[in-house]
């Protein structure tokens, strides 16, 4: 019969007090019964571009496979967008601004974000379900994070439409006009209300265009925008390839482009754009420090570092994917994490139990796995918790480096992927240095007992989100964005929105 | 017998320092009649290094002054324009402005600067909230200057217009390394002069002469220039664009080929201030 307990000679370092920390052991011994998420998702087979308010073929009439990183499995046919639909979905967007959407009081704008809100809270589980499908992320994240936050993005946002005046003491704002927005895979659907729920508040109009790993809900949701009555050519959705992103962010129309993604290809659209009068948010890499102190409370930060690193596997720009813990606690810290790690369950996104879900592509796959070879040959020391991964689909175990250096290519660049660097620190000035030498800038988390550190922490750290003894946490009225090259302008609360305006 | 005027020697301020160009370069400035009036500094990339330098090390410093500190220095900045008037008046002058004009611009500059003074410790309670999560964390969002801001000034205006971009930059905390109007630059060479003995920590601000087409390059490309704004052309907000891409540099530019009336009240604002800052948001945890 299985023990809950390890056998002495697995146990983590004897404590202070002499007794050996109790291990739970999970892995084998314990067999959770499969608990699949098996509610109807309600896809189609085919999707079709939303432009003017109509679902309408891609003027090229070619489609592309999106595939479930899961299973390798087809999910449906995504139309591929080119220069023609993008131009079309310009002038729609243009005109619906121009006509109706400019000249709307606020507060009927306002009615249709909530109507948004309300009908995508009704489709929620449908939603969470093809969110899962389409990105591999864990049904639990998906339920109880991405399609109830993208809700209250709406929510939030719709209040705002008639409030503007309220935004810029002393000025008066009026929309830019049409707004151009690409989004990236990680977080698909709340993505969309990210970028969408602002700009439509505020008056703009919208051409975007999902990830083209993941298609699937940025196209849904435009059935919810059909369903909510919101006129045509407010917001019209473009799938396709990259290369559409870039048509749609060079667009002469555009009076502003917002951008989520790599500060890799940030860079390319600054550089494609440069020379033009558009407005610009971009919301980019990070590579954040998430720093235990020797005060913290260690149970708390083990399920913070997890939560910092392998929500979403990982793939989150604002990951904790390094991991600064004082000296004093950090072999502690680190056993105790291998041993939470050891629990964490990788498998099935779709089950309910399942706490690390798959990798969104083969390719992002390939880019993590490249990482582990270089971690390693740098000299840091891998681990990895013991887990059967299934035999189809995009899987990555949790991994921990651990003897990582500041000048390790996996303590500077971003993986984007569940792989967390530990370095060690001995004072909150060397904690400081470290984490501010980064180019990045986008959030970072800080572990302790004393509030009065904290917010010297938060003073100093070089980031525009900073965590104390959380980690991951958001809200639409909360601002979100970077420093440095983590980009520039703020997604949430009042910051967020005076970025979709002009001052008049 | 007449005596011979001792004439100064137009030099940049850097660090405090009123300096010659490491280059050794000069380019002759005349007045309005013609006449010659005194060799100007034609600042190099490296004196912009060397600027930047210095501005890194007096940017911390400055930022942690307080918010009333900061605002006694730029009312006393103000106080050393006001008492220097008629020779700042003079200097704008040169470049062939009506004298009326001249006091005008300088009086309107004073004015700006005790604008911003009053700025320091409010725009905070302006950009600033408290934000109601639906989570137990008290979420605030508060400001931080960007570090080190690059100003570019356009040739009009030569006192007041470089002050209306350099004040809400320091308003906030940041530091400046600025360019001046290359055709009339006497203006900013007293400016600094002004800086020196206002209780502004040297390096804070940094006052360049020279050619923007050698300067401009270098204001685009340089990564510890944290933002750049000011004044240009389409040329050169390409050539910004293009470098400020390399590290995700913040801009603010105007167009010459647009008039900005920099007297109007609308050349002020605490959004000029917002354009310098960076957006901070903690979540610190409520209860036990």
């Amino acid at each position: 019969m299985p023990t809950l307990t390890a056998k002495k000679s697995k146990r983590p370092p004897v404590r202070a007090s002499g007794r050996a920390a109790p291990a739970l052991i999970f892995g084998d011994l314990w067999e959770f019964d499969p608990a699949p998420e098996t509610a109807d998702p309600k896809l189609k087979a085919r999707y079709e571009l939303f432009i003017d308010g109509q679902f309408v073929a891609p003027a090229s009439g070619n489609y592309f496979d999106t595939v479930n990183p899961a299973t390798e499995q087809k999910i449906a046919e995504m139309a591929l967008g080119g220069a023609a639909d993008v131009d079309a979905a310009y002038r729609a967007a243009d005109k619906a601004q121009k006509t109706v959407w400019g000249k709307l009081p606020g507060r009927e704008r306002a009615k249709y974000l909530y109507r948004i809100a309300r009908l995508l809270q009704d489709r929620a589980r449908e939603f969470a379900i093809a969110e899962t499908m389409d990105n591999g992320k864990p049904i639990k994240e998906t339920r109880d994070f991405d399609v109830p936050m993208a809700a209250a993005h709406f929510f939030y946002h719709a209040g705002w439409a008639d409030k503007l005046e309220y935004i810029a003491p002393g000025r008066r704002v009026a929309p830019l006009g049409v707004v151009g927005q690409v989004i990236p895979w990680n977080f698909p659907l709340l993505m969309m209300a990210w970028k969408i729920a602002p700009a439509i508040a505020m008056g703009n109009c919208v051409v975007i265009k999902p990830a083209t790993n993941t298609p699937l809900n940025a196209i849904k949701l435009a059935e919810i925008f059909q369903d909510a009555g919101l006129p045509p050519g407010v917001v019209n959705v473009i799938t396709g390839p990259g290369s559409t992103g870039g048509l749609i962010m060079a667009h002469p129309t555009a009076a502003k482009i917002a951008f989520t993604g790599s500060t890799e290809v940030g860079k390319v659209i600054l550089r494609s754009v440069a020379g033009s009068d558009k407005k610009m948010t971009m919301e980019l890499g990070g590579k954040a420090a998430n720093i235990v102190f020797d005060d913290a409370p260690l149970d708390q930060a083990v399920e913070g570092i997890v939560n910092g690193i392998f929500f979403n596997q990982g793939q989150v720009c604002c990951a904790g994917s390094r991991l600064l813990v004082q000296e004093s606690v950090a072999e502690r810290v680190v056993a105790k994490l291998k041993n939470r790690l050891r629990a964490l369950r990788v498998g099935n996104p779709l089950d309910k139990n399942t706490d690390v879900g798959a990798i969104v592509s083969r390719g992002q796959l390939d880019s993590i796995r490249s990482y582990l070879d270089i971690g390693v040959k740098e000299g840091a020391e891998l681990w990895q918790p013991p887990c059967r991964l299934p035999a189809k689909g995009f899987y990555m175990p949790p991994t921990i480096f651990t003897g990582v250096s500041q000048s390790h290519r996996i303590a500077r660049e971003e993986i984007f992927g569940p792989v967390l660097a530990i370095i060690p620190f001995r004072t909150v000035e060397e904690a400081i240095e470290k984490a501010n030498n980064t180019p990045y800038g986008l959030s970072a988390g800080v572990w302790t007992d004393k509030g009065s550190r904290i917010l010297k922490m938060s003073t100093e750290l070089k980031a525009g989100v900073v965590w104390a003894n959380t980690f991951n946490q958001f809200d639409p009225t909360s601002p979100f964005g970077g420093y440095k090259e983590s980009g520039f302008g703020r997604e949430g609360g009042r910051q967020g929105l005076l970025d979709y305006c002009k001052l008049v | 017998m007449s005596r011979l005027p001792i004439t100064k020697t137009p030099k940049a301020y850097v660090g405090g320092a009123f300096i010659r160009s490491e280059s050794a370069r000069v380019y002759p400035l005349k007045d309005a009649a013609g006449n010659f009036f005194g060799n100007i500094p034609q600042c190099t990339r490296k004196d912009l290094r060397n600027a930047v330098e210095a501005a890194a090390k007096a940017g911390p410093g400055w930022a942690k002054r307080t918010a009333y500190n900061r605002g006694q220095i730029l009312y006393r900045l103000g106080e050393m324009l006001e008492a220097r008037a008629a020779e700042l008046a003079d200097a704008i002058a040169l470049g062939g402005a009506a004298k009326a004009a001249a006091a005008r611009e300088v009086a309107a500059t004073v004015d700006r600067l005790v604008y911003y003074a009053g700025w320091t410790d409010k725009y905070e309670q302006v950009l600033g909230n408290v934000n109601p999560v639906a989570a137990p964390y008290f979420n605030f969002t508060v400001t931080e200057p960007m570090g080190i801001v690059g100003v570019l000034a356009p040739e009009e205006a030569p006192l007041l217009a470089l002050v209306s971009l350099i004040a809400p930059a320091i308003t906030s905390g940041n530091s400046v390394v600025a360019l001046a109007s290359t055709a009339q630059p006497y203006p900013a060479i007293l400016l600094g002069e002004m800086l020196a003995t206002s209780d502004l920590p040297g390096g804070v601000v940094n006052l360049l002469t020279g050619f923007r087409q050698e300067l401009v390059p270098t204001f685009a490309t340089h990564t510890h220039l944290r933002a750049v704004s000011g004044v240009a052309n389409a040329d050169e907000r390409r050539v910004l664009a293009l470098g400020a891409a390399d590290s995700i540099k913040r801009l603010h530019l105007l167009k010459t080929e647009e008039a900005t009336d920099w007297f109007d009240d609308a050349a002020q604002s605490v959004y000029a201030v917002r354009a310098t800052v960076e957006f901070k948001t903690t979540w610190h945890p409520i209860g036990s």
